[in-house]
């Protein structure tokens, strides 16, 4: 194998390289971690996440599995409780909710109930616009953002990728690493040569503004900087808030925010009902009601299963067009 | 057949040490169960019971056949108590649990067998069965990693052998090689759903067939026969040879939990396996073979009374939970896991 599949670190670097980096150095450091998944030794990953890897780390630490993600997550379980650091891939991320259980009632409980912390990372590729139809385009963080135990992020950025995957390998707590598919080629980005991690639970200031907060996350950042951009052009400033961990998340920069702008959109890629967004204004109504002069607004997907042709996606999903609209709608108070 | 002494060393490789080990831990087990039972009555155990009355045989048989100072961890579900107590969990711990008590284990946070201690090898169940074969495929894939030479058992009903974790699990664990034995306990009712309900398979262990493990039955109700078994499926798994699925059939005595009088079994059914009991086999083989005495079992039994007094005392007196500390002891970090309790 050549090396050139193995990213070195820092330089100009893809997302999805980030990625590998991040687990690439993790091994390198710590003979606990190790990688279990479908398709992720040999074959190097769907996506070609993990290649080089099984070819540096052996078939030992970078491990192919039967189509069984019940099997996969659990036992990761079972490794972190005998003090492994087990990096469990989910082909899609769609696929972790044949393991939800396991996620759920036992890797979440774990720590609670005595049976001791279960320090496992479960990542995936989330996130639509690919054209990926109902089952490859999912954004799941809702499902588990009820669940007490887990923890869960979803970075938007290279440098993001890289550091939280790292805090998440290293974390003592089972944690949920959504990586947006859409962006494992398109953007890349100066990395630091040297270690460094993203500490989970803190959210980035992306954008200084005045008038409106958005709120958002994952690849939704470059949707919120297009209407920002376009807003700007009418004179409205408007601060973007990267909040890159969901659960836990950083509330205090969102209050911060929200009692400089005094006025929030809240945008998210996963359905409008019930998603992460609805904590985050629920956060906002009742510790920064006193701030707001104007009501909350969310902007989400529709409340359908993730369509396959390009016009009707294009349509479920949240549009430069219809953040402009809430915008302005904000404004008006 | 006639027992000798000599000849239950021969065929089934335990000693009269460990065999008078089997006779306690199978008494031990019944009696803390007992003593559950009437702090139940007593309103002092707060959640419910579930007996393994019948089926204390192949729990000890099971885990007796491990080896607990090589690291092997057993895995145990709501009946194998006596899993429990051969892997060194003390019926003060066991007790605590069942009266929901700040100093348990779980420090009040889970039930009855549900805890684990790796230092001493066992890691009790979570309650959507089947989850622990995933799990314990990923324990003994771990100790495999870390060169350790010990074995997992995990256990498994003949209603959990009907999930999807079940199926998963048993897979992976065979295709990944690890040294696991899955014991499937085919005991008749699931709650209150027949085995025949669950699968028209025979024997369960045939399931093995499919995935290419190891697989057999045993009368779970022999505690030789279930011991030479699970020992022959312990030593292929340490010597590297994979899964063993050893189904072990038995019967459930008592209804699902206390609250159950079990109406849908049939009472022939009951009176039948009550002739099998695996505790009265057990001592008439001992008997008969003279490796023990009928006052050797009168001691055993007064010396697991003693025992079984203090533990209640203590229990009784261990501290209920703080309220607040519900709110802890959730995510690492906040030092609720290492105050002492």
């Amino acid at each position: 194998m050549s090396d050139n599949l193995i990213p070195k670190a820092g330089g100009e670097t893809f997302y999805i390289d980030a990625i590998r980096q991040a687990m690439r150095e993790e091994m390198l450091v710590d003979p606990r971690v190790f990688l279990i998944g479908e398709d992720v030794g040999v074959f190097g990953g769907a996506f070609k996440t993990s290649s080089g890897l099984i070819e540096e780390f052996g078939p030992e630490r970078v491990i192919d599995t039967p189509i069984s993600e019940v099997a996969i997550t659990g036992a990761a379980c079972g490794a972190a409780l005998m003090g492994m650091r087990p990096i469990a891939e989910m082909q899609f991320i769609n696929f972790i909710t044949v393991t939800f259980d396991m996620l759920s009632s036992f890797a979440a409980t774990s720590r609670y109930r005595g049976n001791g912390g279960c320090p496992i990372v479960v990542r995936g590729p989330a996130g639509g616009g690919v054209r990926g139809g109902p089952f490859h385009s999912g954004n799941p963080e809702a499902y588990f953002f009820n669940i007490p135990g887990l923890k869960i992020v979803y970075p938007g950025t290279a440098y993001d990728a890289k550091g939280l995957l790292k805090a998440a390998i290293r974390d003592e707590d089972p944690v949920l690493y959504l990586e947006h598919k859409y962006l494992y080629r398109r953007i890349k980005e100066d990395l630091p040569a040297d270690d460094y991690v993203v500490p989970i639970g803190k959210a980035k200031l992306r954008r200084e503004g005045r008038d409106l907060t958005i709120i958002t996350y994952g690849a939704m950042i470059y949707l919120a900087e297009e209407a920002a951009e376009e807003l700007a052009k009418d004179g409205v400033s408007v601060e973007i808030l990267d909040m890159r961990s969901i659960l836990p998340f950083d509330e205090e920069a969102m209050l911060e925010s929200v009692a400089k702008t005094n006025r929030a959109i809240v945008l998210y890629e996963a359905p409008l009902t019930g998603g992460v967004g609805a904590e985050f204004a629920a956060r906002i109504a009742e510790k920064a009601f006193d701030w707001l002069d104007a009501p909350i607004k969310r902007v989400a997907s529709l409340d359908t299963p993730v369509p396959y042709a390009p016009a009707l996606e294009d349509f479920h999903r949240p549009s430069k067009a219809k953040l402009i609209a809430a915008a302005k709608e904000l404004l008006r108070y | 057949m006639t027992f000798t002494a000599a000849s239950i060393e021969a065929e089934y490789g335990l000693s009269r040490e460990r065999l008078l080990q089997i006779e306690y831990h199978l008494r031990l087990t019944r009696s803390l169960e007992e003593r559950i039972v009437s702090l139940f009555r007593q309103g002092k155990v707060i959640g419910g019971i579930y007996r393994s009355l019948g089926q204390e045989g192949e729990s000890v048989a099971c885990a007796t056949a491990l080896n607990f100072s090589k690291g092997d961890i057993v895995s145990p579900l709501i009946r194998n108590m006596g899993s429990l107590l051969v892997a060194g969990a003390k019926p003060v711990e066991i007790l605590r649990q069942y009266m929901a008590r700040g100093n348990s284990l779980t420090r009040g946070r889970e039930l009855n067998i549900h805890i684990k201690d790796f230092d001493r090898g066992f890691m009790g169940p979570v309650s959507p069965l089947g989850a622990m074969i995933p799990v314990m495929a990923g324990v003994t894939m771990a100790g495999r990693m870390q060169g350790k030479n010990m074995v997992g058992m995990v256990h498994i009903g003949d209603g959990g052998a009907s999930t999807g974790a079940f199926a998963e699990g048993l897979n992976f664990a065979t295709v990944m090689k690890v040294p696991l034995v899955i014991v499937i306990e085919n005991n008749g009712y699931a709650y209150s759903t027949p085995t025949v309900k669950q699968t028209l398979a025979t024997k369960l262990s045939e399931r093995a067939l499919g995935v290419g493990a190891a697989g057999e039955t045993v009368d779970g109700n022999d505690v030789l026969a279930t011991y030479r078994a699970a020992r022959r499926a312990v030593d292929r798994a340490r010597a590297g040879e994979g899964v063993t699925l050893l189904e072990v059939v038995t019967f459930r005595m008592k209804g699902h939990a206390e609250h159950d009088n079990q109406s849908y079994v049939p009472k022939e059914l009951i009176e039948e396996w009550k002739q099998k009991d695996p505790v009265d086999r057990y001592e008439r083989a001992l008997l008969e073979s003279g490796v023990i005495s009928p006052e050797e079992i009168a001691s055993i039994q007064a010396r697991i009374k003693g025992e079984l007094d203090i533990a209640v005392d203590e229990a009784e007196s261990s501290p209920l939970p703080i309220a607040e500390d519900s709110a802890r002891g959730v995510y690492h970090g906040d030092g609720f896991w290492d105050e002492q309790r």
